[in-house]
């Protein structure tokens, strides 16, 4: 695969030149953190960040969206039907996103585009995203994605990988869709540096590896019952800034609101930490507990997901949940619990 | 692409109330679109997303059988937000169906058995689809015999009362319809709880004989060991499960009992599979 060499001199041009084709996206700083948004004509990406704070999810994602609208005004003659609701669909690209965050799109991309449905939503802004990540060159204290099936240089779910090489970044090109954006931004010099010794360093700084090669033999309902979810649980305040921070983490409420005669039908992200999320109409609770919750994330990202698609957790190791849980809950130990369960007699059964 | 969130434009076009206590009511849609009817092609055991615009979308198991033509119905009790507002709504209102949803009863497996349908209070609706569709002429033959066991707390509680009173008078299904109690001189039927009834009336269990199982928890709790008395092996017994939903196609991530959705994977297991599943519904 080629490998362009992009002089930083020539970075603003370069998305200069390409902004007539693409709605650009990077991270830039937001109070004491990064985030990712919409880059204004002319704004520029801040690559002066380890990661941010939330994932790109949003990008394809939102964190809220409109799906319909409706009127209710029965003098209008398409009153009460649902219209989907008109979507910018151009052409998108995310500057900066790290590899973890860019392959956790294809394991959600499992769960939002299946031989059965197809959300077309999330469909079409994953298809119109061009994704030009950025390598990791000091992965943090907290990640642990190659235990994860990722990479401080994974290229998995990249279109292009920037390298940040001192004077210079070096993109090597993965898809077709990320070559065409450097050629839209006019950057075509070729190199044959290579990234491979980068890459070997990045990945010899990652200090933290979780085992997860036995959760697939393990059973559902051993796993399910076994005793470690109370003292996992113990602390857990429900606040679910673990399942908003996630890249991995999809789960949403459907809504509508009206305000006079006019309203939409919305999605918002949801999370399985609050007991809303499964309260049944008549008051009963089939997760009413916080050990229920806290063991269903746990549970789906390390075994419901491994079982159901067999190839890995639902998780890429981007540590954001272990930096920003209030009370220290580390998926890390919860996977390394659940890899070595063997459950001994006298455990109860359901 | 075909958007699976966007419901069929329906009509309500009739509004029965079902019971004493008002709070279950039948509705009858007409599709505003006719090819619709054809694109919501269901099987006995599914379930829809029903769509009140403007207060959103409750997922309600399809009481009326593929064998009946130009509408679909649902009975639906008053709960929440959705289902108090649908209860005001009048014969007219235009609302939305989003569905067939889930996986039917096994009809392949069930071809050529007897099954024995056991229910509970409101639990009968994908039930009353189904025996609808069993005593149909096309299928009554490809079934062997056909036994109901319904149950609800008083004669006013019941379902379906003229359909009942019809089928008690046919000779190709066996009808056990009982109530925990009634103060009725003229009730003619049983008086019982529905394990009760079952352990006396329900046929006992061979390699051909199914039983579909829909009712409260307190139903199905005490009717499962009559069932394990009379030697049903639990991949014979078949029952719908529910849950909270909002998608209804597998993606919101609410209804899953272990690694299956209830909306995609379900709504429909087997005793036998629910035993391999934690008790999350």
């Amino acid at each position: 695969m080629k490998v362009i060499k992009i002089d930083k001199k020539d970075w603003a041009g370069g998305l200069d030149k390409a902004s007539s084709g693409y709605r650009f996206f990077g991270p830039v700083e937001d109070k004491e953190c990064h985030n990712f948004k919409e880059l204004d004509k002319g704004e520029l990406p801040d690559f002066n960040f380890s990661n941010t704070r939330l994932s790109a999810k949003s990008v394809v994602f939102p964190q809220t969206e409109a799906m319909f609208e409706y009127s209710l005004d029965e003098n209008e003659a398409d009153h009460h039907l649902m219209k989907e609701c008109r979507k910018n669909d151009a052409p998108r690209a995310v500057l900066g996103i790290r590899p973890c965050d860019a392959s956790a799109f294809l394991l959600v991309k499992r769960n939002f585009d299946n031989p059965e449905y197809r959300d077309p939503w999330w469909v079409k802004a994953y298809e119109s995203t061009t994704f030009a990540g950025l390598a990791c060159n000091n992965p943090c204290a907290s990640c642990f994605c190659t235990s994860a099936g990722c990479g401080p240089f994974d290229e998995k779910g990249l279109d292009v990988l920037l390298v940040d090489a001192g004077d210079h970044f070096l993109a090597k090109v993965v898809t077709e869709k990320g070559r065409k954006m450097l050629a839209a931004a006019g950057w075509n010099a070729e190199t044959d540096a290579d990234i491979e010794a980068l890459k070997k360093d990045a990945e010899s700084k990652i200090s933290s590896f979780v085992p997860t090669d036995k959760l697939k033999d393990k059973t559902t309902m051993e796993l399910y019952n076994a005793a470690f979810w109370e003292e996992a649980a113990f602390a857990c305040l429900n606040c679910g800034t673990c399942t908003y921070s996630c890249p991995t983490c999809w789960c949403f409420d459907i809504q509508d609101e009206s305000k006079g005669k006019s309203g939409i039908r919305m999605r918002n992200w949801d999370s399985c930490m609050y007991p809303l999320f499964t309260l049944h109409g008549s008051g009963h609770n089939p997760r009413g507990t916080k050990i229920h919750r806290v063991r269903q994330r746990f549970m789906h990202k390390l075994k419901y997901y491994v079982d159901k698609y067999g190839d890995g957790i639902q998780c890429v190791g981007c540590g954001r949940c272990i930096r920003l849980c209030p009370v220290n809950i580390d998926i890390r130990k919860i996977c390394e619990k659940m890899n070595s369960y063997e459950p001994k007699a006298g455990d109860c059964n359901r | 692409m075909q958007n699976p969130y966007l419901p069929y434009p329906v009509r309500i076009d009739s509004i029965i109330t079902e019971t004493e206590d008002r709070n279950l009511k039948t509705f009858r849609f007409v599709f505003l679109n006719p090819d619709d009817e054809k694109k919501f092609a269901y099987q006995s055991g599914q379930f829809a997303e029903l769509s009140v615009t403007g207060k959103g979308e409750i997922p309600i198991g399809i009481a009326s059988s593929p064998t009946e033509k130009g509408f679909v119905t649902f009975t639906v009790n008053k709960v929440g937000l959705v289902s108090s507002y649908l209860h005001s709504m009048k014969v007219g209102d235009i609302m939305g169906i989003r569905g067939p949803m889930g996986h039917p009863y096994p009809w392949d497996v069930l071809k050529g058995k007897n099954v024995v349908i056991i229910g509970g209070g409101f639990a009968f609706t994908t039930l009353r689809s189904s025996i609808i569709y069993m005593l149909h002429p096309e299928n009554r033959s490809k079934f062997k015999d056909i036994h109901v066991i319904y149950g609800a707390r008083t004669p006013g509680m019941l379902l379906y009362k003229n359909e009942l009173a019809a089928w008690e008078k046919r000779d190709d299904i066996r009808m056990n319809i009982t109530v925990d109690g009634t103060k009725d001189p003229d009730w003619k039927y049983n008086v019982g709880f529905v394990p009760t009834i079952t352990e006396k009336k329900a046929p006992n269990a061979d390699k051909d004989t199914y039983s579909i199982i829909c009712g409260p928890p307190i139903m199905i709790k005490f009717t499962q060991p009559v069932l394990d008395k009379l030697g049903y092996a639990h991949d014979h017994i078949i029952m719908s499960l529910e849950n909270r939903m909002k998608c209804g196609i597998g993606m919101c991530g609410r209804c899953n009992v272990g690694k299956d959705f209830v909306c995609k994977d379900g709504p429909v297991f087997t005793l036998s599979q629910l035993e391999t599943m934690p008790q999350e519904y």
